[in-house]
């Protein structure tokens, strides 16, 4: 067995380990901390994919942003996990039905017809000297421009949507203003008295 | 040198041989990191204590000078406590984590022209993410710890450290738009002259920001309202004993040290000498030619900026942090790239002309 070889299944399964753990564990912050596992492992498979920007991308973005704050409302929920797992036992068969749908039809797209060696062949290796960052930038801002400015400004939608939702306009802060704090001026604050004295 | 110990492992099978390879240049990074992680703290004891017309610490060995060496075997020798109802895995893992990524960005960190471990072609990305993964041992420190002060430092530190890493990695687009590449040794190389051609100066504004986001980052003062003793004990680390705590007092110091390597290297040009004139001058050349000495140096000028800050500067109030990065900082950074973005476009010289 090759080294890659072994670093795959090394990765493989640590990624199938940490991603069934996230659904079977009781506690919901260790599940949160194996999803971040299963993270990891699979940018350590696109690392061997040869697919650097998008592996640290994905650690960068879900592992340090998303799941961060993921952790920061799952620790702060009470949640009670008797109540959750009422009735577990009378959707399992109908749930077992969905998975196993999900995963037939999972492997007919995604499986030995449409990516199978034969129907796409081996990657290319690529020089040490080849940028995957540089060349995704590239076909981002030419060839697929359209498509990715749409999905932009999808987001910054969502976004707008999202802060609109919940924004409460009409709550009073009695934060004081920085701005105005900084602009004072010694005039405004006091006022010298000329005063004779008392005689 | 590396070449010469391979000749010496011919016997050995290649991987093998790397990998002893790899090994021992991680120990040749890791132990200088450590020792001046110890020297930083009484290098801080002593500074503070000179601004406060104190003399600091002054009894172990001369000047003080062993005081480091002394805390750490009072550390490694004392008890380490694991709170009741604490999560015991993630109770000890968390300090782990927390010093891990502080040591693994030293990684791609060039030390001189041809001096670095691993000279990637995403070498910033990945200094962003790992510096993103800090937060990690905070969090779980104050979760897994089961005490409210934790938790509330914890809760603090994450939501700071999340607001400032946005500005900090605008601050860093900022540096590859204008050095064109991701690798630190390639940025360095672009800011090549005199010190007027290092990006402090195009990129003043990110260059402050950088900073400022560093230090919060790393939750030293004015931005420590994570440990803020005032307010919630020690914050994430109050539960937290012998080494266990150490770990944690490492990997802040750990991260100090990355940041001002990091603002050395992208806006002050890293290992560039700024009396580059001098260095073909016979004796003097040495040390006026480019080299590991100019990096330690404007390193070390950072360090001292966080030590400074710390004896200046008052507690930064909660709000007034988020406001500060959602407000002041992001606006900056986004009008700033877009200036960088211009003068690189229409190849404003001396910086640009030639890109």
């Amino acid at each position: 067995m090759s080294v890659e070889a072994i670093v795959f299944y090394v990765f493989a399964s640590a990624l199938v380990f940490a991603a069934s753990m996230v659904i079977t564990v009781r506690n919901p912050v260790h599940a949160a901390l194996f999803l971040i596992m299963a993270f990891f492992a699979s940018a350590g498979l696109w690392i061997l994919l040869e697919a650097e920007f998008l592996a640290i991308t994905l650690v960068l973005v879900y592992v340090g942003a998303v799941m961060v704050l993921f952790l920061f409302v799952v620790m702060m929920l009470d949640i009670n996990l008797t109540v959750l797992r009422e009735g577990f036992a009378r959707y399992l068969p109908i749930a077992f039905v969905v998975a196993l749908g999900m995963m037939v039809s999972l492997g007919l797209i995604v499986g030995k017809d449409n990516f199978g060696l034969d129907a796409v062949g081996p990657a290319a290796k690529a020089p040490a000297s080849y940028s995957n960052t540089e060349e995704l930038g590239r076909v981002l801002y030419t060839d697929y421009v359209f498509p990715f400015e749409i999905a932009a400004v999808i987001l910054l939608v969502a976004i707008i949507a999202a802060i609109a939702l919940t924004l409460r306009p009409t709550r009073q802060t009695k934060a004081p203003n920085p701005d105005r704090q900084v602009a004072v001026k010694r005039g405004d604050r006091i006022r010298i008295v000329k005063m004779d004295s008392e005689k | 040198m590396f070449d010469l110990l391979r000749t010496y492992l011919t016997f050995l099978p290649d991987p093998v041989t790397t990998t002893l390879i790899i090994l021992i240049q991680i120990i040749m990074i890791v132990i200088p990191i450590m020792l001046a992680v110890a020297y930083l703290v009484f290098a801080e004891r002593k500074v503070i204590g000179y601004i406060q017309v104190r003399i600091g610490p002054n009894r172990v060995g001369p000047r003080g000078w062993l005081q480091p060496i002394a805390d750490a075997i009072k550390l490694l020798c004392k008890e380490v406590i694991i709170p009741d109802g604490a999560d015991r895995f993630l109770f000890v893992l968390a300090p782990v984590l927390a010093l891990g990524p502080a040591l693994a960005a030293w990684a791609v960190i060039p030390f001189g022209s041809e001096v670095v471990l691993a000279n990637i072609n995403a070498g910033l990305l990945y200094i962003l993410a790992l510096t993103s993964l800090g937060v990690y041992g905070i969090i779980i420190a104050g979760w897994a710890s089961n005490s409210k002060y934790a938790f509330l430092g914890a809760m603090r530190s994450a939501a700071q450290i999340v607001s400032y890493e946005i500005p900090m990695g605008f601050a860093l687009v900022g540096v590859l738009i204008a050095a064109g590449s991701l690798n630190l040794g390639d940025i360095i190389e672009a800011q090549r002259g005199n010190p007027l051609t290092w990006f402090w100066l195009p990129l003043f504004p990110l260059f402050i920001i950088y900073f400022i986001s560093g230090l919060a980052e790393t939750n030293r003062a004015p931005f420590d309202v994570s440990e803020g003793e005032s307010e919630i004990v020690a914050g994430f680390h109050v539960e937290y004993a012998g080494m266990a705590f150490a770990l944690f007092f490492l990997a802040e110091y750990a991260n100090m040290i990355m940041i001002s390597a990091l603002t050395s290297v992208m806006f002050l040009g890293g290992w560039l000498s700024p009396f580059i004139a001098f260095a073909d001058v016979p004796v003097v050349g040495l040390f006026f030619g480019d080299g590991i000495h100019w990096f330690v140096f404007k390193t070390s000028l950072f360090l001292f900026l966080f030590l400074w800050f710390r004896a200046t500067f008052p507690r930064f109030r909660y709000d007034q942090i988020m406001r500060l990065g959602w407000k002041v900082f992001l606006p900056i950074t986004i009008v700033w790239l877009v200036v960088v973005a211009a003068m690189v476009v229409y190849q404003v010289p001396p910086w640009f002309a030639g890109s």
